[in-house]
Formats: structure tokens, C-alpha cells, sequence
């Protein structure tokens, strides 16, 4: 009656984990869910949990021992139950050798692992079968879930009834979705998990980290003035609007940077919805320019006009400032050089934007004057990393220092 | 309602049957003086006299037989076993002669003979002397077989019993006897082949019969202190089985335990787990356990004993098991 406890796998590409700590030891009362030991899979340490409630009756590996995805590494049951040799050194349901089970090798630095490119859909299952209970298969098949994708909480990994429950709230946007909706639902992978976790812990419930970057903008006062000109003043366009323009498009490059944090997954959004700070008498409000990035500069430009005006009357119905998938804030107009926007969630970034300052520059080996812009993105690390944040900042910065990028 | 004791329940649905029907008569060991060695025909032999509560030599062979004759010639016997461990001798007379009569003689010989008796072990009556046979019976077409768990249940089914037109095999419990419960005052049959819900539950469906009821009771109890919801479905009949009342309560759990008396090989949990596997595959969230008597003869040692025997923390185990608790 006793149950196995396998090395499971914990991220999507580990092959077999290191066993750092155990958490509970021989003899102690294990429930459902308790963390078991900590295991350090090829991208972060992370817990094995109890499948099966019951008491720690073996454990099969000392800590530092290296167990292949699963192998065996110890045993739950019934106070005082046996577990007799022979079972305790069968193999797991994917053999890795005729190792007898244990295959516990000398702990390993993660270091000599080469670090494998993440995918961006976890499989929660190891490949083969998946074990789900007959109700949970049909309940699946009625509800359209696909069981690979759903993680087991019964006895090796088995999917039950309490997973799908689970599973289900969680998925039921996602159908809806399918059916040509702007965005993509990417499950939430253990590194994923674990950059959310920790770094929540650590500041606040959103996790944020700020990207500076100084911008040359004497191509775009370039272009402006020569638009403007052309155009006369029912055209005209402002600076914000050559840079709510450049995020639009740079974020078309850059989709991780479009996403909603969405607590057990991320939306990964396939139209861009630019939400725009605007000050407002007792506050401050972010009417949305729907699909920014098809929008020309003109009508971005008569958009944000019309939108700041009308807040400002607080005429904006609700759909009008809902629904962003992105925001920018502009405090260039009241002199601010550099500041730090708060992310309104759940979106992922904000991008505050400073004013536009002559600073001296050199350009040609020569001390020049030149219009320079100081940008800072706030990120949700939870969602964007470090350099994606850069990289999507580094597009931003050549589409505003050459102005045909963003038609490129 | 009135609280009797099983003993009593029986006494009295064999009393009102025998009044109400005179072909009806009760026959065995120590039936009559001796009001019977449970006591449950006490004082019938001095209400109906010695032609209709009938004394017996331990022959067990015999008087079954007696009472199959007597059944094919239009009277209503009540074959009293001392115990079932006893109605081994008198198989045959049960198999290879009541539960045949009506399909041999193309439907015209009827058979409506109720043998009865304690079946199951009590305490400490060593090997011979503490088995349940109800899987055995159960294996035979042409018998009904019917392990009432509580007085009300042995009442209305022992009355529906006498009145049923076939051989019908009535397994009660030694230790069944002194239990008491509501009795209803008015007339009930408890209708033969009908499962009854004795604890409603939506998390685990406890399957049980005889005895076993107040066992898997108590695991209910035991399991609503942790915050499981079990129901409790007493079979109350072996054979007909009423699938019905089973894949209803497994349909709405999707998980389930059946806890039986007798030995784990081809037991009565056998037949039910097969059942649900079939009809209610698609219902099942874990496998489905059971709980049995261990697979030996019952030791006569006590501990041995209370080890080998089912009881409410074997049932709550396996509940938590099928939980993954």
C-alpha cells in the first residue's frame, strides 16, 4: 500500500535533479502537498511534494544525491509498514538503466551542465502515458483540456478530479481565446514560477526593476518640425506621439514585453493596447489607444488629443481606459528629466518618459549640443527579465533616433 | 418507532408472519424449548405449538431437506441454522436442491424456503466457527441471499423473506443480537434487492452489509471529524445485487471502498468492484479498495483475532487511501 516517491520532473527540460536537502526524515508525518525535500533541477532549486499523504517511511537517496527524472527516491505509507528490498530497487515507470533503481551518483556542480534554452511551453509530464484517473479523462475530453498540460497531484503524478477543478477556472478564458482573440495564454514554467515567487518575497507583490536609457531625439524634433510645417495645426503631432508610436511598434518586436501578469500564467498579448497617463484634476487616468501599433503618427497623434481631452472632462467611457496591454507615462512637459513609473497591473511594463533636454553630446568626435531624452521602463519580473526589458528598450531607441525604423 | 433489539426484530417479524399465515413454521436446533440458542424464537413454540415451531436432532442435512419438501408441497418453512458455519453439512440440500427445484421443473415446482441463521465470526470462536459465507450463496442462480444490518432491516426483510415465493438464504449476526435500533411500530416490508443510503456523503461511498454497517458507520463518523464527507450504502440484499443504488453514490464520490465480513478472494467486494469498474468507469477518480477479513482462517488468539477482522480504523485508512490523503 505503500506509495513511491519519484524525482519528478520540475522543469520542463530536466532530465534528472539533484537532491540538496531532505525535508522531512524517515519516520515523520507527511500530508498531501508537504514539501518532501529541495531539489535543484537544471534551472533552480525547487520542492518535491508529497503525492500521497501518509508517514516518510524510507528514504532511498542521501541529500547530494543526483536521481535521474522518475527514479525512486523514497517511499510513503503507514507507520511501521514494511517496504521490502525488492520493490524499494524497482524502477520507476521510465527506466533509466538497469541501475536497480537508485542510480545515485556523486553530487555534480550545476555548472558542468550546459543550460538548455528555455521552451516556451512547459510539459509537465515526463514524455509517455499520462496518468489521469478515468473521471479526470473524461472530464477533460468534455471540457476540451488538453492532459498534457495539466500537472497530476494524485500518487505518481496522477491527474484526478481536483486537478482538473483546478485546471478548469484556470482555462476558461483561454477557450474563449482560441476563437481568434488577441492573445495567447503561456502557462507559467517552474523558472517562471520561482522568478515570481522570489523575487515577490522580495519587493512587493509585483517584482519591479527599472531600465534607463538616454535617446537622441534630434532626428524625431526633426521630423516633427517638418511634418508640423507640412502639415499645418490640425495635424500636428507631439513628441509623446512620435514615442507612444515607437512603443507600439517596438513592442510588435518584442511580445514578452506586451503581457499581462495573470497570477498563474502569463498573456502574451498579440495586439497592442497603449494605455496613455494622463493627469486629470483629482488624479489621473490611462485612456487606451486600441491597436496602437496599426495606427499611422497622424491618427495617434488626433487619438491622443481626443482622449486627453475628453479625460480631462472625464468623459471617457469605461471601455475607453480599460484593456491596455501597455503604458506610458510622459512627465517631459513639466521639466521632469527622469523618473520612474508605477506599473498598473496587470500589465508587465510602463515606460516613463522625461523631458527633452540640449545636453552636450559628442557626435563625429565633436562636443555638440544635441536633444536628448532620458526613458526608464519599470518592468514586472515576474514577466519580463533584464535583458528582454534591454532589448526591447534598444529597439525602442533606434526607432526614435531613426524615425523610418518604425516603418522598417 | 420503538427501539428493539435485532433478536427482538426477528422474533417479531417471524411471530406477526406466523400469525398472519399459518403455512408458515419454524424448524432447527433448539428452536423450541429451548427458545432457540439465540433466543429468537422465544416463546413460539408456546403461541404456535410443536407442529409449527419443530425441534430437530443436529442433523442439518435432514431438516433442510424436510424443509425444502415442505416447501414443494405448499407450506412456508423457516430453517433455523445454529450458525451458517453449521449449514455446511446441509449445502446441498441448499444448491443442489432448493436453488434448482424451480428452473429443473421448468417453473413448476416453487420453493419458498428462508433458511436463517447467524453467520460471520463473534468473538474467539476459533476457525470452524467464525465465517462468513455469503459470497458462497451469492454465487448460486436461483438464491436470494440477504444480510440485514440493524433491527428495522431484519425485521421487513425476514417478513418480506417468508412471504417470497423463492428459496431465500438469510444471514444475520452473532454479534448483531443485542444491538438495538428504531423499529417502526406499523408493518414494513423492507423490499428484497434494495439498497438503502445510511449516511449521505459526497467525498468516498462506503459499500457494506451486515455487520459491516455499523462498522463503516463509525468510519464515517471518524472521517467527518477530518472533514470527509462518506455515504454509506448498506446493500442490505447480496443477491439481487441493486446495482443501481451503487453506481448511484459512486457516480456522485468517484471513489469508493467496500468493506465485507468474509474473505478477500471473490468476496461479495469482488462482485461490487467489478460491477462499478464496468457501469462506472468513467466515474472512477482512484481505484477502489476494499476492506476484508485477512486471508486465513480466524485465529482463536484475541489480538490475532481483532487484527484479522475489519474495523472502522481499517475502513478510515482505506478511505484516506482512495482520497490520496
Amino acid at each position: 500500500m505503500a506509495t513511491r516517491i519519484v524525482m519528478e520532473a520540475l522543469s520542463p527540460t530536466m532530465e534528472e535533479g539533484r537532491l540538496v536537502e531532505w525535508k522531512k526524515q524517515e519516520g515523520d508525518k507527511v500530508n498531501v502537498g508537504d514539501v518532501l525535500a529541495e531539489v535543484e533541477t537544471d534551472k533552480a532549486v525547487m520542492e518535491l511534494v508529497a503525492r500521497a499523504g501518509g508517514t516518510l517511511l524510507k528514504q532511498l537517496v542521501p541529500a547530494g544525491a543526483t536521481v535521474p527524472v522518475s527514479q525512486p527516491v523514497g517511499w510513503i505509507g503507514s507507520p511501521g509498514e514494511s517496504v521490502d528490498g525488492a520493490e524499494v530497487g524497482r524502477p520507476g515507470g521510465q527506466e533509466a538503466g538497469k541501475s536497480g533503481g537508485m542510480a545515485a551518483r556523486a553530487p555534480r556542480s550545476s555548472a558542468d551542465r550546459p543550460t538548455p534554452t528555455p521552451p516556451s511551453i512547459p510539459a509537465p509530464h515526463p514524455p509517455g502515458r499520462v496518468r489521469a484517473s478515468p473521471l479526470a479523462r473524461r472530464m477533460a475530453a468534455e471540457q476540451g483540456v488538453d492532459l498534457t498540460t495539466v500537472q497530476g497531484s494524485g500518487p505518481e503524478g496522477r491527474i484526478v478530479r481536483r486537478d482538473l477543478r483546478d485546471g478548469m477556472e484556470r482555462r476558461a478564458p483561454e477557450r474563449g481565446a482560441d476563437a481568434g482573440a488577441g492573445y495567447e495564454d503561456i502557462p507559467l514554467t517552474q523558472i517562471r514560477k520561482t522568478i515570481a515567487k522570489r523575487l515577490s518575497q522580495s519587493i512587493g507583490p509585483i517584482p519591479t526593476f527599472y531600465l534607463t536609457c538616454e535617446v537622441d531625439m534630434e532626428r524625431a524634433a526633426e521630423a516633427r518640425e517638418a511634418l508640423n510645417t507640412a502639415a499645418g495645426d490640425p495635424g500636428r503631432i507631439s513628441f509623446n506621439d512620435i514615442v507612444l508610436k515607437a512603443v507600439a511598434s517596438a513592442l510588435r518586436q518584442h511580445p514578452a514585453c506586451n503581457a499581462w501578469w495573470q497570477d498563474d500564467r502569463i498573456r502574451l498579448w498579440h495586439e497592442v493596447h497603449l494605455g496613455m497617463a494622463v493627469a486629470v484634476p483629482d488624479g489621473l487616468i490611462t485612456p487606451v489607444i486600441r491597436n496602437a501599433d496599426q495606427r499611422s503618427l497622424r491618427e495617434i497623434a488626433s487619438m491622443t488629443r481626443d482622449l486627453a481631452g475628453r479625460a480631462r472632462e472625464r468623459k471617457l467611457t469605461p471601455e475607453e481606459y480599460t484593456g491596455s496591454t501597455f503604458s506610458v507615462s510622459n512627465l517631459g512637459m513639466f521639466d521632469i528629466e527622469h523618473f520612474t513609473a508605477v506599473i498598473n497591473p496587470p500589465e508587465a511594463g510602463i515606460l516613463a518618459v522625461g523631458s527633452i533636454v540640449p545636453v552636450p553630446a559628442v557626435v563625429n568626435g565633436q562636443v555638440v549640443a544635441r536633444r536628448r531624452m532620458r526613458m526608464t521602463m519599470s518592468c514586472d519580473h515576474r514577466v519580463i527579465d533584464g535583458a528582454t526589458g534591454a532589448r526591447f528598450l534598444q529597439t525602442l531607441k533606434l526607432m526614435l533616433e531613426n524615425p523610418l525604423a518604425m516603418v522598417w | 418507532m420503538t427501539v428493539i433489539t435485532y433478536r427482538d426484530a426477528l422474533n417479531h417479524a417471524l411471530r406477526e408472519e406466523m400469525q398472519r399465515d399459518d403455512r408458515v413454521f419454524l424448524m432447527g436446533e433448539e428452536v423450541g424449548e429451548y427458545d432457540g440458542a439465540y433466543k429468537v424464537s422465544r416463546g413460539l413454540l408456546k403461541e404456535f405449538g410443536p407442529k409449527r415451531v419443530v425441534d430437530t436432532p443436529i442433523a442439518e442435512l435432514g431438516f433442510a431437506g424436510i424443509g425444502v419438501g415442505a416447501s414443494l408441497v405448499g407450506l412456508r418453512p423457516v430453517i433455523e441454522m445454529m450458525t451458517w458455519n453449521f449449514a455446511l453439512l446441509a449445502i446441498d440440500e441448499i444448491v443442489n436442491a432448493a436453488a434448482k427445484l424451480r428452473y429443473m421443473s421448468g417453473g413448476q415446482l416453487g420453493c419458498p424456503v428462508v433458511f436463517r441463521g447467524p453467520s460471520g465470526a463473534a468473538l474467539q470462536l476459533g476457525a470452524q466457527h467464525s465465517q462468513a459465507f455469503e459470497s458462497w450463496y451469492a454465487h448460486v442462480p436461483g438464491l436470494k441471499v440477504i444480510c440485514p444490518g440493524t433491527p428495522a432491516d431484519a425485521k421487513g426483510l425476514l417478513k418480506s423473506a417468508i412471504r417470497d415465493d423463492d428459496p431465500i438464504v438469510f444471514m444475520e449476526g452473532e454479534m448483531l443480537y443485542n444491538t438495538k435500533g428504531e423499529v417502526p411500530e406499523e408493518e414494513v416490508l423492507v423490499p428484497i434487492g434494495k439498497a438503502e443510503v445510511k449516511r449521505e456523503g459526497s467525498d468516498v461511498t462506503l459499500i457494506c452489509h451486515g455487520k459491516m454497517v455499523g462498522v463503516a458507520l463509525k468510519a464515517a463518523e471518524e472521517l467527518a471529524g477530518e472533514q470527509i464527507a462518506a455515504e454509506v450504502v448498506d446493500l442490505r440484499t447480496i443477491r439481487p445485487l441493486d446495482v443501481e443504488a451503487i453506481l448511484a453514490s459512486v457516480t456522485k464520490t468517484n471513489r469508493c471502498v467496500v468493506v465485507e465480513e468474509g474473505w478477500p478472494f471473490a468476496g461479495v467486494g469482488a462482485q461490487v468492484v467489478d460491477t462499478i469498474q464496468r457501469e462506472a468507469f468513467d466515474s472512477l477518480d482512484a481505484p477502489i479498495l476494499r476492506v476484508t477479513n485477512a486471508d486465513v482462517p480466524m485465529p482463536y488468539n484475541r489480538a490475532l483475532e481483532r487484527a484479522a477482522k475489519p474495523d472502522p480504523g481499517k475502513v478510515v485508512a482505506a478511505a484516506r487511501k482512495v482520497l490520496y490523503q
